[in-house]
């Protein structure tokens, strides 16, 4: 068995749409020293370090390297490691098993993205295909729009049920300071914002932010030392889908049910919805927050949209999701997977001030992007 | 550290032009890496890929490749940079007691890009990008500050690259093998002073896959297993004026703290053959410096010497290194492939004998900011 490792320090900058007074290191070292001061430590502690993000968005080679001022990396051990908008996943993953190799002790996983100095849809749509995809693949919407759309005629499922999670998301990042859009907003509002890729409106959207995020790791040897109630990591698991997206069965998510499957089996979760005291889940779109939850399951398909209705995944609910606002609210992509992994720590620290759930003692987050990637980690208060 | 061992290799003949797309290239080694370890993929847990977006050419460019590195329906990941940091990660994954067993791969068609341009997207978008900085062109700088330095000549540098086209000719993978002088490399085309043609590595298309295992897994394994023993890496500052040029201290870092996980004390006598990552001739010299082969300074007396040469104390690239090979994101993982086959003594005419220890080196960024280190023993 390896080392046993827990989230000891997370820090994240204040998500926006432009940070113009930042360059992109600056906008690392925002979230680096957050984190170093959320844990009381000073840079020389750290082993290691992992940074991620998508090239193609700031167009900078070799980040890695590249970043070295601004994650402090300078003579030490880094790494890249990527993986599209589930990256963020990807790096939380490669923090606990640097530790869980037992060759590092405290390690430091790091997210960017400063979206407002790319492209995104169209940097997003040279990931299909050259030759047989790339010139009708329309970004990251259409995909989640089609498989909403199917989702509705199959099973009854309605706009509303995805405006009522984009309520829920919207509503809770209003007590979450890092969180890029804090608006209060009914399922009217939802209604009536512009469409985008029918049934996914403006609202039902997430928004392109800059933002970083720093999430520390370490050993059972220095965790208990440096975080009086570190999140220990219990299980992660991944899966991904076909190259070409024509391949896929949409309506099903195989690897959701394939990841989900996997992570719950590892961190001993029999029922989920009674196991699990809070997720923060990786929801691009409000239709995710509803299709998604059959496949996490939470409930025979085709049934999500009645325990939306019912609330059992809003703040004061059975299973409060995305107390931070998810992905609907902030969405630094190369850091938005660390984020949840961030949060979900903060939660069974005990540190998520006005967003906090009461008495956390595991915690669930996922990450997804690229070719229907899929990442989840399980944090609980409790060693494994 | 627990016993991890590497049980499977694979590699495509490096070229120019392959015709074979990225995941065909991908496929090709994985087939080979398990074929060679006598595994199937069912025998795989976990899968670890590397790719560049950039030249790749492509966003979430490890897409292509998930299904031919075997990743489906497994848990995978993927690094960005030199293979040798990929198989790092591969190796903490099998060490996590999550795994037994792990798949390692790395693939590019840099002649499908302009490897010049792309690599003048790791510099400063604002201040050094416009002078057209590119690989060649910041290597030329610190192959004049070591030189001047040192007192290292051009014809020093232009031995390392008789050495190793030469070796190539033993290497049924390598790209270019040649039969030269000193006097070839020095009236070849001059690039950027004093980096000339042939003291330069070609542009290559390739893969290379590994296996990992652990001591109970590897058991199961058709090949001897070749044991990890050390493994270490570290970067330096991102600007060139902030670095000091001409001895790599992240390398050296690297090196001694490999060698202190090995037990090497000395390793220009521990070690019984090298694979490193020399993109350039000058580059086999310094690394030489960093890696404790010789003293600071000394780079060019050890290639005069012929101590690492076949047949010498510490032959240095039998395969013919990057030089006549240069897949890049592979060509680290492909130093320790061969390293593994040295081990074996499965290397053919460039087996150096008797090879206990081996040393594989990898590097990333501009003038390579950041330097793996491997030791690995029989």
């Amino acid at each position: 068995m390896g080392t046993r490792t827990a989230v000891v320090g997370v820090g994240q900058t204040n998500h926006t749409s432009k940070r113009k007074d930042v360059n992109g290191q600056e906008l690392i070292n925002e979230a680096v020293k957050r984190a170093l001061e959320d844990a009381s430590l000073s840079l020389k502690d750290i082993d290691a370090i992992v940074i991620g993000n998508m090239d193609h968005f700031e167009a900078i080679n070799v980040v890695d390297g590249w970043s070295v001022d601004g994650s402090g990396a300078f003579m030490k051990p880094i790494m890249k490691v990527t993986t599209g908008g589930s990256t963020g996943g990807t790096l939380g993953s490669c923090g606990y098993y640097h530790v869980a190799s037992g060759l590092f002790d405290v390690v430091m996983a790091i997210g960017w993205e400063k979206n407002s100095e790319s492209d995104t849809q169209a940097a997003i749509s040279t990931c299909s295909d050259p030759i047989l995809e790339r010139d009708f693949f329309g970004g990251a919407i259409g995909p989640n729009a089609a498989e909403y759309a199917m989702y509705m005629k199959q099973f009854g499922a309605t706009q509303e049920d995805a405006a009522r999670v984009a309520v829920r998301e919207h509503n809770n990042a209003v007590k979450n300071p890092y969180a890029h859009l804090r608006k209060l907003i009914t399922v009217e509002d939802v209604m009536k914002s512009p469409m985008l890729c029918w049934p996914i409106k403006l609202l039902d959207s997430c928004p392109r932010s800059d933002g970083a995020c720093a999430v520390i790791y370490a050993s059972e040897r220095k965790a208990p030392k440096i975080a009086a109630r570190p999140a220990w990591v219990h299980a992660t698991a991944v899966s991904h889908d076909y190259v070409y997206f024509g391949d896929y069965d949409w309506e099903k998510m195989p690897t959701c049910q394939a990841t989900v499957d996997r992570v719950y089996q590892r961190a001993g979760i029999t029922n989920p919805l009674r196991d699990v005291d809070v997720m923060e889940l990786y929801l691009p779109f409000s239709t995710c927050g509803v299709v998604w939850m059959d496949f996490m399951r939470f409930c025979d398909l085709g049934e999500a949209p009645k325990l939306i209705r019912k609330g059992v995944f809003d703040m004061n609910g059975e299973l409060p999701i995305n107390p931070s606002g998810g992905v609907m609210s902030t969405n630094p992509i190369g850091a938005t997977g660390l984020i949840r992994i961030g949060e979900a720590a903060l939660q069974i620290m005990g540190k998520a001030g006005e967003r906090q759930v009461s008495d956390v003692r595991t915690a669930m987050a996922t990450a997804f992007g690229s070719c229907y990637w899929f990442e989840a980690t399980v944090l609980r208060s409790t060693k494994p | 550290m627990e016993r991890i061992a590497i049980v499977g290799v694979g590699q495509t003949k490096y070229e120019r032009g392959k015709t074979k797309n990225f995941a065909e290239l991908v496929y090709e080694v994985a087939r080979k890496a398990l074929d060679d370890a006598g595994m199937e993929l069912s025998d795989i847990d976990n899968v670890v890929t590397t790719t560049n977006d950039f030249f790749d050419g492509r966003t979430i460019a490890c897409m292509p490749i998930a299904e031919a590195s075997g990743s489906y329906g497994r848990d995978a990941t993927n690094v960005e940079g030199d293979g040798t940091l990929s198989a790092f990660y591969g190796l903490m994954r099998t060490l996590s007691g999550v795994y037994g067993t792990t798949m390692v791969t790395a693939h590019c068609k840099v002649s499908e890009g302009s490897p010049r341009k792309l690599f003048n997207q790791a510099f400063d978008p604002v201040y050094d990008r416009l002078l057209g900085m590119d690989a060649i062109s910041s290597s030329a700088l610190q192959a004049r500050a070591y030189m001047h330095r040192f007192g290292i000549t051009e014809g020093q540098c232009a031995k390392v690259s008789v050495k190793n086209h030469g070796n190539a000719k033993n290497n049924p993978y390598a790209h270019v093998a040649l039969d030269i002088t000193v006097e070839d490399v020095m009236k070849s085309p001059m690039l950027a002073e004093p980096i000339k043609r042939l003291d330069t590595s070609p542009i290559s298309d390739g893969a290379c896959a590994i296996i990992l295992a652990t001591e109970e897994r590897a058991k199961k394994a058709a090949r001897k297993p070749v044991w990890i023993k050390g493994v270490a890496h570290c970067t330096d500052a991102y600007r060139l004026g902030e670095r000091d040029l001409t001895h790599s201290l992240p390398l050296e870092t690297a090196a001694k703290k490999a060698y202190q996980m090995a037990g090497i004390k000395d390793p220009s006598r521990e070690i019984h053959v090298a694979e490193v990552y020399d993109a350039f001739s000058y580059m086999e010299l310094m690394w030489y410096e960093g890696l404790g082969f010789c003293g600071p300074g000394q780079g060019g007396q050890l290639i005069d010497n012929g101590a690492t040469q076949m047949g010498g104390k510490l032959p240095v690239n039998p395969s013919g290194g990057v030089l006549s090979a240069h897949s890049v994101q592979v060509a680290g993982l492909a130093r320790i492939a061969e390293a593994v086959l040295q081990l074996r003594g499965e290397a053919g005419r460039r087996q150096v004998p008797g090879a206990k220890v081996a040393l594989a080196h990898g590097i990333t960024g501009i003038c390579a900011q950041t330097h793996c280190v491997w030791v690995l023993s029989n």
